[in-house]
């Protein structure tokens, strides 16, 4: 996030896209329930009927897909009625002339025809959110995870600099992570194309100096491969030997039968983790890693905060840290780590990566630290540009509008999009061996309109069957009001009835994220 | 701004409550129905305090400060109300502490000891409720509830749910559903925060009934492993299993939690985790899947054997034939470990994480 969570509470508009938040992050949310009480809009851009939607001010039902659409009829408009921020566009950005040329007759009506939003309600929301003091922006993978993401996220950095509802208390252009340290990863390098502290492979000074502190001649300069491309690189038999720590690919990839495929193909596969997971299964070694609960170390969240968890538990069973596993894992592939302990590693971090140069466990306390915090007496950064961007000037993007990959025909004729529910997480390895939430919420479902299911001569409970390009699954359906007559919805935590046999993996060609919210599928009534 | 605060001069903040200004001063004044997320409701009459110059007694949670302000927190007077609220609210609760859960941590209890209550002096009828156990997440025990209405706020004010209200008039006023429904079949969405707010044993998760007493308990703090909220919380543990979490105080949750932050964690002690490393069987055909072509081995062999695949592939193809996927849900530390293995040991870039995911 640019800014704290609990700015949030503070914000005259709230534009909510592509976040469930309610169930996603049900403690971000209460801080958009206080802002409404206080009168604060809440404009939400989502095509599912969820709880922040019936809330909102202003709902935009958009078809799932046509997110960037209906941002460029927001700021079309914002720029014919003058509503735009002159003397922030002046002072902080560059690239305006190619950006406003990008908008040239993506009017709003022009983007009620591509999303079915009506045009009159993306004026009041476009206005809601120029005119307001302090605006802010939360967006989650409804905006990420389509072969246009990037494009969305680009779009919405474009919609906050042009009303300068950026580098304020309040404002920002927030993405919420969706597992709990998504950024501490990222931070880490744990990416196939940066080092630590967000340094390009190919920065050569970067991978110098980090050469030198890892006491290596050199380190390697082209970027590797992309988590969602491995299926593809081991079925063409580049990677032979896969190492994955806690990662359940065989349920979570798009066309997870691609991937179970791909898992048989390996010559080699180490799997690191709590259970024997669908992923496991296909290992030649499993090591037992051992929980949250049992070891120490930092988490960064959302906003950027680095916060310490300490140990609760004594390790169960013989499983060990991750850290531990890894240290000597290491040491047997030739190369020795001098890392003690979880604080030692982080004052390694603090010395070879510039943000959390200032981060030490002594300090921080029970608040955590935001990073930027290059210096010991650093007191962390909640908000970020505040006085300029990283990079200078801002930059506008000029982004084309572009359909889904695979939208709906006459034989695939709805549109399936994937989320999550408030009571399971993930690949529900760890909520449903959580008693209380499997006996909460045991089942598998599929959401559907009324209409539709009535249609076909469905009730709730019944079973369908959903069929994509790639697989199929069986399902109890749902009739939930309002999710729209083309749209069926699935959660995707359930492996008895996995929405990632269906999902697309045609990818974002920059961020190379998998088209997991949209693809196109048929349903029938299935015989129980 | 200054007052003065059972005698001692204490600095203070104009718009501060008296309560909150006691308790940066570090001083003590009871309370039940007060909760630092809630707006303060003056209801349980126990915070009430002596102020020179006023009129009776104030409740501490409403009162603002004001400079030069003579305040007594605990003088013969205050304590004298303060039984009298006491001795109310004893008389009409079960003095089984010997079973209730919150023993040892209910503030109900702590008060009375405080104030030489030992049971109550009015004798007319005792409220009697049966226990709620329908819902899976936590045991509803309305005999011992205090209606100090924080389930009800908190419900209300930081969830935005109302699931529960108070129901009834005078001596058979409750806290309820509509209807007395079942929370499953209302607006309830199990964040538990009203459990951890109840400041007595009506509200009790169900992991910890019969499960340990409040003071075999240690409490570590720790941060919750589901979303990127990162809801500071406690984990309660006695010999080596997790009773109950709890929020703590953080700039990123304010002690709350939602459902599976707070009952999200028997996974960590559930039978199917993994205790021993597991190597596949010599006789395994590729690509057989499942659990029955491994077998146990110890750490050594299980690490030597990953090395050994691992650098085969490494030395024999080449290092960009490896790959590595870390995890969204282990440390920086681990992470950062976990990229260095894989550029500084094995030597490609071929390393990332599913965020993406
Ligand atoms: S658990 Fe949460 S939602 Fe349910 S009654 Fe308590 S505060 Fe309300
Ligand atoms: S159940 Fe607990 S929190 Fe709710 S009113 Fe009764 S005593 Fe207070
Ligand atoms: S308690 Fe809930 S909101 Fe908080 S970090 Fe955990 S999953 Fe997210």
């Amino acid at each position: 996030m640019t800014n704290s969570l609990d700015e949030i509470a503070d914000a005259n508009t709230i534009l909510i896209i592509g976040s469930n938040t309610t169930e996603s992050h049900p403690v971000a949310s209460l801080r958009v329930k206080e802002a409404v009480r206080r009168g604060a809009n809440l404009i939400v851009i989502d095509p599912r009927p969820i709880e922040v939607a019936e809330a909102a001010t202003h709902w935009l039902q958009p078809l799932p897909g046509t997110n960037v659409a209906v941002l460029q009829g927001m700021m079309n408009h914002i720029l014919t009625t003058d509503l735009w921020n002159m003397e922030f566009v002046d002072s902080r950005t560059e690239g305006f002339a190619e950006f406003v040329a990008s908008l040239d007759g993506r009017t709003p009506e022009w983007a009620a025809s591509v999303s079915g939003v009506d045009a009159g309600l993306i004026r009041a929301a476009a206005e809601a959110y120029a005119t307001a003091e302090r605006s802010t922006i939360l967006y989650a993978m409804g905006v990420t995870q389509h072969s246009t993401g990037t494009d969305g996220v680009l779009t919405l950095a474009n919609l906050a600099m042009l009303t300068g509802q950026i580098g304020r208390p309040g404002t920002g252009v927030n993405p919420l992570r969706g597992q709990n340290n998504v950024q501490g990863s990222s931070d880490m390098g744990a990416l196939y194309d940066t080092l630590p502290g967000y340094r390009k492979v190919n920065d050569a000074a970067a991978r110098t100096a980090l050469a030198q502190a890892w006491g290596v001649a050199d380190l390697p300069a082209q970027p590797g491969a992309a988590a969602s491309e491995l299926p593809d690189r081991i079925m063409a038999g580049e990677i032979r030997a896969l190492y994955l720590m806690g990662e359940n690919i065989a349920l979570t990839d798009p066309d997870a039968n691609h991937t179970r495929k791909a898992l048989t193909r390996l010559e080699f596969l180490v799997v690191q983790d709590l259970f024997l997971t669908e992923t496991a299964a296909f290992a030649d070694v499993i090591l037992p890693a051992c929980s949250w609960a049992e070891k120490e170390g930092t988490f960064t969240n959302t906003e950027r905060r680095v916060q310490r968890f300490y140990q609760a538990l004594e390790p169960l069973g013989e499983s060990r840290p991750d850290w531990q596993i890894i240290v000597e894992l290491s040491a047997r592939l030739g190369y020795p780590m001098p890392c003690a302990s979880p604080q030692a590693i982080m004052a390694e971090i603090a010395a070879t990566v510039p943000q959390y140069g200032g981060i030490a466990y002594e300090r921080l306390g029970e608040a955590g630290l935001q990073w930027p915090c290059p210096t010991p007496d650093h007191p962390g950064t909640p908000i970020l540009h505040r006085e300029k961007f990283a990079r200078g000037l801002g930059r506008f993007s000029a982004v084309t509008f572009r359909p889904s990959a695979e939208l709906p025909d006459a034989e695939f004729p709805f549109v399936f999009t994937t989320g999550r529910s408030l009571y399971h997480y993930h690949s529900g390895s760890m909520t449903r061996r959580a008693r209380p939430l499997a006996e909460h919420r045991p089942d598998a479902y599929a959401e559907m309109d009324p209409a539709t299911g009535s249609a076909m001569g469905l009730q709730d409970g019944d079973l369908i069957r959903v069929t994509s390009r790639r697989g199929e699954v069986t399902v109890p359906v749902r009739l939930v009001p309002g999710t729209g007559s083309k749209v069926i919805f699935m959660p995707f935590h359930f492996r008895e009835a996995s929405a990632n046999l269906l999902t697309n993996t045609v990818l974002d060609p920059v961020a190379r994220i998998p088209e997991l919210k949209v693809c196109a599928v048929r349903v029938e009534v299935a015989q129980a | 701004m200054e007052i003065l605060l059972n005698g001692t001069r204490v600095a203070v903040q104009p718009g501060q409550t008296i309560m909150q200004a006691a308790d940066s001063a570090g001083v003590h004044v009871p309370r039940l129905c007060n909760y630092p997320q809630l707006k303060p409701s003056g209801a349980c009459r126990l915070c009430v305090v002596q102020v020179k110059g006023a009129r009776g007694l104030v409740a501490a949670c409403t009162t603002p400060v004001a400079e030069g302000m003579e305040i007594e927190t605990d003088s013969p007077t205050v304590a004298d109300a303060r039984r009298d609220v006491l001795d109310l609210l004893v008389s009409n609760h079960p003095l089984d502490c010997f079973h209730c859960e919150a023993c040892g941590d209910c503030a109900l209890q702590d008060y009375a000891y405080q104030y030489g209550i030992k049971e109550g002096s009015y004798d007319g009828a005792r409220r009697q409720v049966e226990v709620d156990d329908r819902n899976p997440f936590f045991r509803i025990d309305y005999e011992k509830c205090v209606l100090c209405g924080i389930c009800v706020r908190m419900c209300d004010e930081v969830m935005g749910y109302g699931a529960i209200d108070f129901a009834g008039r005078g001596f058979t006023t409750l806290v309820s559903t509509p209807y007395g429904v079942s929370l499953d079949d209302s607006a309830c969405v199990f964040c538990g925060n009203c459990v951890q707010g109840c400041p007595v044993g009506a509200l009790v998760p169900k992991s910890q009934v019969g499960a340990a007493r409040a003071w075999e308990m240690k409490k570590v703090r720790s941060v919750c492993p589901y979303c990127g909220v990162g809801c500071a919380i406690d984990v309660h543990v006695k010999g080596n299993r997790i009773i109950k979490i709890e929020g703590a105080e953080s700039p990123a949750n304010h002690t709350m939690t939602c459902v599976k932050g707070r009952f999200g964690w028997e996974f960590v002690h559930h039978e199917d985790r993994l205790l021993k490393p597991l190597v596949r069987r010599a006789d395994a055909p590729r690509g057989a899947v499942g659990r029955e072509w491994f077998e146990e081995a110890t750490w050594d062999e299980a690490l030597a054997a990953a090395a050994a695949g691992i650098a085969r592939v490494r030395d024999g193809v080449g290092p960009d034939a490896v790959a590595g996927l870390s995890s969204a849900k282990a440390s920086n530390e681990e992470n950062y470990l976990f990229q260095k293995l894989l550029r500084a040991a094995v030597g490609t870039n071929n390393v990332d994480h599913c965020a993406r995911l």
